[in-house]
């Protein structure tokens, strides 16, 4: 249970997808200039990165690694993750339209994206069981989740600052992004220390 | 001449890192040393050199509807193969790249070219094109690298350089540090390109999704 816990939390504040590990940069910067599209990306990252390690751990352990076709791992993965997203958005269109009208323009960006590829593909070279894969994917969404909206805050703030022109755009939300991941080195080494 | 203009407006003009702002993942985090970021701007260019000739040969076979899924599967079979190759002669990098090699696959540098050029143009044009952009990739990630490496850890491709060694910052090499170089060197590149420096946002132009979405996710069409 402990070690879940530190999974959990360590996906979501230590090893953050976007802000340590830069994963996801392009939705980071591309969807989180408002608050609701920051939101409306996030959870949909989140549920499609908890249906891909759901079905992407079995393919690897019970169909790929016994036959020897672990090579075929990147292959695999981003078919399955492209073919997921598909029929996630079919199903959610025709059974849960007021939840497709909301997550459905984000659906066909996360394809490629490469936070949903980088966890799948970590969940397997971390070893994880499947019950630490999922906790570990929920976590990394979590951490995808707060990074964007905590940012899309800060870039609300950014929109009536006097900026230079050369930094105007693009280079000042680089530099604020800089400081908002700085904020998260902060937590470097408390999880392990409150669980030891 | 044709071809070189093809092969220039990759390094220059239309760079995918620093004027594109494409493949921004693979840039912000291997351009902790020069090593590193060279190899993974080789890899990358001969993903993108096989996948925009091959592409670009099956243009008037592969149909329309499907292409987006065609072209992913061409590249990840490119990625598989130079993944491979790199385990099994340059290990070290292999170390080093981690997760960021296999994730080439939604590098969008790659499927953005194939959409935008491959798709369009002849099988030379394409090969000459995506050594243009390969080249462009390198260079930039080479810059950030550089500059990254040599005031982070006070080192160039692994050799000490004298007075930065005990003087180096070392959060240039850490997460903040990445994001801080890049927006600099953008910042850098808006004051010199032009006589007013245009507002370079994150764009929809070069994202190969934004037909799906329309442009609505990035706000910048409001939701019908």
């Amino acid at each position: 249970m402990t070690k879940l816990i530190i999974i959990l939390l360590s996906a979501v504040f230590i090893n953050n997808y976007v802000l340590s590990r830069f994963l996801g940069i392009c939705p980071f910067l591309g969807v989180s200039k408002k608050l609701n599209s920051a939101t409306g990306m996030s959870l949909a990252v989140i549920f499609v990165m908890m249906i891909a390690t759901a079905v992407t751990w079995p393919i690897q352990m019970y169909l790929l690694n016994p036959n020897n076709l672990g090579y075929l791992q990147t292959i695999v993965f981003i078919l399955v993750i492209a073919a997921l997203v598909q029929l996630v958005e079919i199903v959610l269109k025709r059974y849960i339209p007021s939840l497709h009208k909301s997550l459905g323009v984000y659906l066909p960006l996360i394809t490629t994206n490469c936070a949903v590829l980088g966890v799948t593909i970590l969940n397997i070279d971390e070893g994880y069981t499947f019950v630490e894969a999922m906790v570990n994917s929920l976590g990394s969404g979590l951490g995808f989740f707060l990074a964007m909206v905590m940012f899309s805050g800060v870039r609300s703030k950014l929109e009536g600052a006097d900026i230079p022109k050369a930094f105007q755009g693009l280079p000042i939300t680089l530099v604020a992004a800089s400081i908002t991941s700085l904020s998260f080195m902060g937590f470097g080494g408390v999880i392990e220390n409150l669980f030891a | 001449m044709n071809q070189l203009n093809n092969f220039t407006k990759g390094i220059i003009k239309e760079n995918p890192v620093l004027v594109l702002v494409l493949g921004t993942c693979p840039t912000l985090a291997t351009s902790t040393n020069v090593t590193s970021a060279l190899g993974m701007g080789a890899a990358a260019t001969v993903v993108l050199l096989c996948s925009n000739i091959v592409i670009s040969a099956l243009r008037k076979v592969i149909p329309d509807k499907v292409r987006i899924p065609c072209y992913i599967v061409l590249i990840a079979g490119f990625v598989t193969m130079v993944q491979m190759l790199v385990k099994a002669f340059a290990p070290a990098l292999d170390q080093s790249l981690g997760i960021y090699l296999p994730l080439i696959v939604v590098n969008c540098i790659i499927l953005g070219r194939a959409e935008m050029f491959a798709n369009k143009n002849k099988v030379l044009d394409s090969a000459v094109d995506a050594l243009g952009m390969g080249a462009g990739f390198t260079l930039a990630l080479g810059l950030m690298a550089t500059i990254r490496e040599v005031f982070g850890s006070g080192t160039f491709m692994g050799i000490e350089i004298p007075v930065l060694v005990d003087n180096h910052v070392s959060i240039l090499t850490m997460a903040p540090g990445g994001f801080f170089v890049f927006g600099l060197l953008i910042a850098i590149i808006n004051k010199f390109s032009s006589n007013k420096p245009k507002k370079t946002e994150f764009g929809c132009a070069g994202c190969p999704s934004a037909e799906i979405c329309n442009k609505r996710a990035c706000g910048e069409k409001e939701e019908a």
